[in-house]
Parts: structure tokens; C-alpha cells; sequence
């Protein structure tokens, strides 16, 4: 008796995804379902899109979803979960949204230790507005704005948003994954299921940081920009558990 | 004594396909090719082979193409 084995999960949409080819984006939103579904959690889970290439998430995800002003997904999040605290909330963003004009939202809500969960998806650049250099961009690598190289004195180095939020009191917790082969995509799936339940558990913060490929504006084979996660952008952002204080 | 080996199958939908061929990258048997015809995106989808290789090579269920693909247009089917 043959037997379904991999489909595509409960709570997504049968609606064909925008995204480039190879990107990490839908990888992720499919680990986010499958989540929801191993967690059955999909009747009161509610999601906060951020402004970027993800900005149409709404449209993947069969589960209530708001919409969060670019960088205030943290800040929305926190209002919806104070006012229905029995649902699980979760905030999705891109690192041009929670590292740049979202720091002080997500730095604030971490801090306080406010019992939602966020997907922080990091490209290394602004995808949507077409590559430009973000907080998160590697020193040398070539964007939009920085031609011949992100370059330490005039742009700065790259932020270690993670770690940051890491030191902060109410965050309990932070990993950081990668969506670049299958290995790490099974990784990234069981950190996101942790993290949702540290906030069904009522623990506080918890964030999952995801190294994501963006071929098109790394000007790369979808292939090859899986490689360069390993090659290069691990070794700035290397992938590991940054805080844990669940046991 | 046989050996027990598993079987599977897997269902590319090539409208779906926007041929990253992440999955050609991951099959561990190489049962997943380039299709030489465009889809209605314009892509060149990725095709499951099994059937015209005519070689011993099987799929065995393992979903690691499914796993990696982005556009979720992979199904796996073992039995």
C-alpha cells in the first residue's frame, strides 16, 4: 500500500509562492506549517508578516495573519499577544527589517521578555529593493550600495543581532540555523518547533534566526548560494544554539 | 533471505517548478533531471527520471529532494 510521505502542509495555501528561485523563504514558511501542524497549534496561532520580500506571507499561510509597519513586527506581535494571550503569536522578519529599522522594537520586546516567538530570516541584504547593503551584509561582500565590497571603515562590520538580543534578561531562546541542505533544514525545523514551545510553555522571548539564500541578488546559482552559506556566512554568523534557558 | 529495499516515488508538479534544481543536487541515486521543455513560467522544471533510465537505479522515498525543494512542488510517495 503505497503511502503519501511528503506533501505540502495543512496550514499553506495552495497558492503558488512569488519568491525567486532557490529562495530560503518558502523553505522557511513551509517549516513554520509543519510546525503548526506537529504542534496543533493552527486553530489559535496568529502570524505578523514584515514589510520585505516576505511582506505577502499572508497569502501562504492558512492561519490568522496581521501585518506589521517595516520593522515593528516585535512591537505588533506584542499587542496581539497581550490582548488574546492564549493564542500563539509568531512575527516573521527579514534582517533589513529586525536588524536595521526594527532594532529598537525587537531589542525592547526581547528585554521584556514578551512571550512571542519570531522567525528572523537573515539574506544578508535588502532582497526586495533589489540587494542593497543591509546591517547584516559580510565585510567585502558587493551589494547595490557598497560596490567592490562591504568595507569595514566606511560601512562598518556586520551586526550580530542574535547575540545582542541574547545578553538581554527576558530572552530564554535564540538559535541560529540555516535553510542550505537538507541536514540543516531538518535542524532549522526543530528550532522552530522549539521555540513555539517556549511560548506555549509561557517561558518568554525565543527567536530563531535563519542564514537564508538569496541567488538572485547575490548574483548567484541557487546552488551555488547555498554553498556560500557554509563557505562564508557561517563563518561570520556561525550556526548554533546562542541561548538556551529552557532547562 | 531477500532484502527488504524500499520503494518510492516522487511527483514533480512542473507548473510549480522554477527550476533551482536544488533538487537534482540532493537525489543520492541522480533520478532527477532537467526537462528540456519550458512550463508556463518559463522555467526549465526538474523531471523524475526512474522510468526512463533503464538502469537499476530506484527511488527509495527518501524526500531529501522534497525537503530542499522551495516551491513545495515535490510529493513523495513510499509503499
Amino acid at each position: 500500500m503505497e503511502k503519501v510521505v511528503f506533501k505540502k502542509p495543512k496550514y499553506m495555501k495552495e497558492v503558488p509562492f512569488h519568491y525567486c528561485p532557490g529562495c530560503g523563504h518558502s523553505i522557511i514558511h513551509r517549516l513554520v506549517a509543519e510546525a503548526i501542524e506537529e504542534l496543533a497549534i493552527g486553530e489559535k496561532t496568529i502570524g505578523v508578516p514584515p514589510a520585505g520580500c516576505a511582506v505577502l506571507a499572508y497569502d501562504y499561510f492558512d492561519v490568522d495573519m496581521g501585518e506589521a509597519p517595516h520593522g515593528r513586527g516585535a512591537a505588533v506581535a506584542t499587542g496581539i499577544k497581550r490582548t488574546l494571550p492564549d493564542r500563539i503569536v509568531f512575527s516573521y522578519q527579514g534582517d533589513g527589517d529586525i536588524a536595521a529599522i526594527g532594532t529598537a522594537e525587537t531589542i525592547h520586546a526581547a528585554n521584556r521578555g514578551e512571550n512571542i516567538t519570531v522567525i528572523f530570516v537573515n539574506n544578508n541584504c535588502y532582497g526586495m529593493t533589489g540587494g542593497q547593503m543591509a546591517p547584516t551584509t559580510l565585510l567585502d561582500q558587493n551589494s547595490t550600495t557598497t560596490p567592490g565590497g562591504r568595507d569595514k571603515n566606511r560601512d562598518g562590520s556586520p551586526i550580530d543581532l542574535s547575540e545582542m538580543l541574547a545578553i538581554t534578561r527576558g530572552a530564554v531562546y535564540i538559535e541560529r540555523t540555516a535553510v542550505n541542505s537538507v541536514k540543516n533544514i531538518r535542524k532549522t525545523k526543530k528550532a522552530i518547533t522549539k521555540a513555539f514551545k517556549v511560548q506555549m510553555a509561557g517561558l518568554g522571548f525565543s527567536l530563531v534566526e535563519i542564514l537564508s539564500p538569496c541567488p538572485t541578488n547575490w548574483k548567484m546559482s541557487p546552488i551555488d548560494a547555498c554553498r556560500r552559506i557554509d563557505e562564508d556566512v557561517a563563518q561570520t554568523f556561525p550556526l548554533k544554539v546562542i541561548k538556551d534557558e529552557t532547562s | 533471505m531477500t532484502i527488504k529495499t524500499k520503494k518510492g516515488r516522487i511527483a514533480i508538479d512542473s507548473k510549480l517548478c522554477k527550476g533551482c534544481y536544488l533538487c537534482v543536487s540532493v537525489c543520492p541515486d541522480k533520478l532527477i533531471a532537467i526537462s528540456g521543455e519550458l512550463n508556463e513560467k518559463g522555467y526549465y522544471p526538474a523531471e523524475f527520471t526512474e522510468t526512463n533510465t533503464g538502469e537499476d537505479r530506484k527511488c527509495t522515498g527518501c524526500a531529501m529532494c522534497a525537503v530542499i525543494c522551495p516551491d513545495i512542488a515535490i510529493e513523495v510517495y513510499r509503499g
